[in-house]
């Protein structure tokens, strides 16, 4: 039995589903993200976990039980919110101490409680400011206080970072895992960001209007996506439509006359297949020397890598390689594209289609 | 290029309608009226051309006036503690509304407003009457006959039913701005619904609050129709008495004297209550 689990759980606004039967079971101090643009129904599961919306069926249960009904603030897990939603009328320390005195704690452990959680998330020297006097970054670290000074056996993080500037939210994220790891609270986090999902979870779940369409490793699901639509959204990606052709010695897809050689499972000839390829699993090499030739339509310099759009027969590729010092090819330079057969990937066309 | 003197001018001609309207109808005949309530009266000769402190003294001193000064004060504060008490309520379901219901009883609570007051008041009178519906339904019920029309109780009752919108609709404004979240965070931090209310909701809406009990204890404590009509001959408040010395006594002055002395305690009141409460509210807040 898993610490935290969603068995078949489903919420419906009227005759909208946001929710449909999500099944979820996840391990004592795993963190773990809930990926997926906006609409897809990841922030309405956090808010059932939570407690602040009710499932329409299903049912979670926490450590054994079961908490599908129970009010939040029964449940006592604990809760980031998008915008923080911190008390305004009270100061940081006010703000952090209200989940102790809620629970009766006695003053003075409430105090020391309080000291230690502003010193986790390095706010010591703010404890008596208003949070409208602290900066965006600030309110953010006052609020996971506020959450795990309670000692939450969960704490469930509602897009934490999406109203930090892009530098901030960096630091923020590694900031957010080495509090996560030091505590080892068990956490999840919803997020639209796939960097941020990748970068600080050990398992991401890909929701996709109102289903959970893959869960897995940040790794696995790089490089293993089961949809097209997965492998479009986590990372950038090369899409090639074509048709299954099975040789003697070589299976491939053929697409546009041209064998694309591939080793993948058991399809049957003549079956519409979709291809993917990441954009720096492709290497730049002279024209005539690679799988297949183009030219350089546009390059853009992101520092410490390229970005290369090439024509090729096949359509539109996007190329990424990584910044060796060297001027590389110039727009509109013919050149060959080379990859290993291995990083071409099958996706299963029915899941492509929809 | 525009030349100096008449950029400089222009916050002064801007302004200008705006402060020639508020001097003409506000400040001149406030300024009419001071003076007046200096001038010596004579019941036989009228008003007369002297200066003299006699009619201040007299109101002062006469346990009259004092009686009626003290009953609109207290009137003015219940009627403003009871819209308080249910206005505050009823602005966090309203806010809580969805459309279409919460233009609908925007509407409703609005309603009492759109009524001519004296119409308004007449209503309450039939209701509260000895023969009223209201004595009617407790002699139904087994119960002696009460007297609520030309009481106290009746011109509260009838204060608060047109007050409450001035209550709301500013508690209202306050919540609209509230993010809803943050009650929510409350609830997972282990607030119950009434604890999230007391600590998290109602701090943030003190303003609203504030401004909400400055209109409605202005309002009642100058309310002249409720009084005429719900008090009788008897039981006056300041409007009134002021409206009986100008058209009954035909002492001006001493009339001008009663308005003045309200307006100023009246100003005493809301100055110190807008202090004490603002000042708090504005330190956490910002």
């Amino acid at each position: 039995m898993a610490f935290l689990s969603l068995e078949r759980v489903s919420k419906e606004f009227g005759t909208f589903t946001a929710v449909c039967d999500v099944d979820l079971a996840i391990e004592k101090g795993e963190f773990v993200s809930l990926l997926g643009p906006s609409g897809c129904g990841k922030t309405t599961t956090l808010q059932m976990i939570a407690g602040l919306v009710e499932p329409t069926k299903g049912r979670i249960s926490l450590d054994g039980r079961d908490i599908t009904h129970e009010k939040p603030n029964r449940r006592g897990l604990g809760v980031v919110f998008q915008s923080y939603a911190l008390f305004p009328h009270m100061t940081v320390a006010q703000n952090v101490a209200f989940g102790l005195e809620m629970r009766r704690i006695p003053q003075a452990e409430r105090t020391e409680r309080v000291r230690e959680a502003l010193a986790l998330v390095q706010l010591s020297a703010f404890a008596d400011r208003y949070p409208r006097q602290l900066s965006g970054g600030q309110r953010q670290r006052v609020a996971i206080a506020r959450a795990l000074v309670i000692a939450p056996p969960v704490l469930l993080l509602d897009e934490p970072l999406s109203n930090l500037d892009a530098k901030l939210r960096e630091e923020m994220q590694f900031e957010l895992r080495r509090i996560q790891r030091k505590v080892g609270t068990t956490t999840i986090m919803v997020t639209h960001d796939q960097a941020e999902a990748l970068s600080i979870s050990d398992r991401v779940v890909v929701m996709e209007s109102g289903r959970m369409t893959q869960v897995d490793a940040p790794y696995r699901l790089y490089e293993q996506p089961s949809n097209a639509f997965i492998s479009s959204f986590v990372g950038k990606t090369n899409l090639l439509a074509g048709t299954w052709r099975r040789g003697g010695a070589s299976s491939g897809a053929e697409i546009g006359g041209v064998l694309l050689e591939t080793p993948a499972p058991e399809i049957a000839d003549g079956t519409p297949v979709t291809l993917s390829i990441r954009p720096e699993k492709i290497l730049l090499c002279d024209a005539g020397a690679g799988r297949l030739d183009g030219r350089v339509a546009s390059r853009f310099f992101l520092g410490s890598q390229w970005l290369f759009t090439v024509e090729t027969p096949l359509g539109i590729m996007t190329v990424s390689i990584p910044n060796h010092g060297e001027e590389p090819p110039a727009e509109g330079s013919p050149v060959g594209l080379d990859w290993s057969p291995a990083n071409l990937r099958v996706i299963a066309d029915n899941a492509a289609a929809a | 290029m525009t030349p100096r003197p008449s950029t400089f001018a222009v916050p002064w001609l801007l302004a200008g309608p705006g402060a020639l309207f508020f001097v003409g109808l506000v400040l001149l005949p406030l300024a009419l009226t001071v003076i007046l309530s200096f001038h010596a009266y004579d019941y036989s000769t009228g008003i007369q051309n002297t200066f003299t402190l006699s009619h201040y003294v007299a109101v002062v001193t006469d346990g009259y006036y004092l009686e009626i000064f003290a009953r609109t004060l207290r009137i003015a504060a219940l009627t403003t503690l009871i819209c308080a008490a249910i206005g505050v309520p009823e602005a966090y379901i309203l806010s809580r509304m969805r459309d279409p219901w919460r233009s609908i009883f925007l509407l409703v609570i609005i309603g009492p407003l759109l009524v001519s007051v004296v119409v308004r008041t007449f209503g309450w009178s039939m209701l509260l009457g000895s023969q009223g519906l209201v004595n009617q339904a407790l002699q139904l019920l087994g119960f002696p006959p009460v007297r609520i029309l030309y009481t106290e109780t009746a011109i509260v009752v009838a204060l608060v039913h047109v007050m409450l919108p001035f209550m709301v609709i500013p508690v209202w404004t306050a919540l609209q701005k509230l993010d809803p979240m943050v009650e929510a965070a409350a609830w997972t931090l282990g607030a119950s619904h009434f604890t999230a209310l007391r600590r998290v909701v109602m701090p943030q809406a003190t303003l609203g609050m504030l401004s909400g009990s400055l209109i409605v204890f202005g309002l009642s404590a100058s309310a002249f129709a409720v009084p005429a009509l719900l008090g009788g001959r008897r039981l006056k408040m300041a409007a009134t008495l002021v409206y009986d010395e100008y058209l009954q006594e035909l002492n001006w002055p001493l009339g001008a004297t009663i308005a003045i002395i309200v307006l100023a305690a009246n100003l005493c009141i809301m100055l110190a209550y807008n202090r004490m409460v603002e000042a708090r509210a504005r330190r956490t807040l910002g």
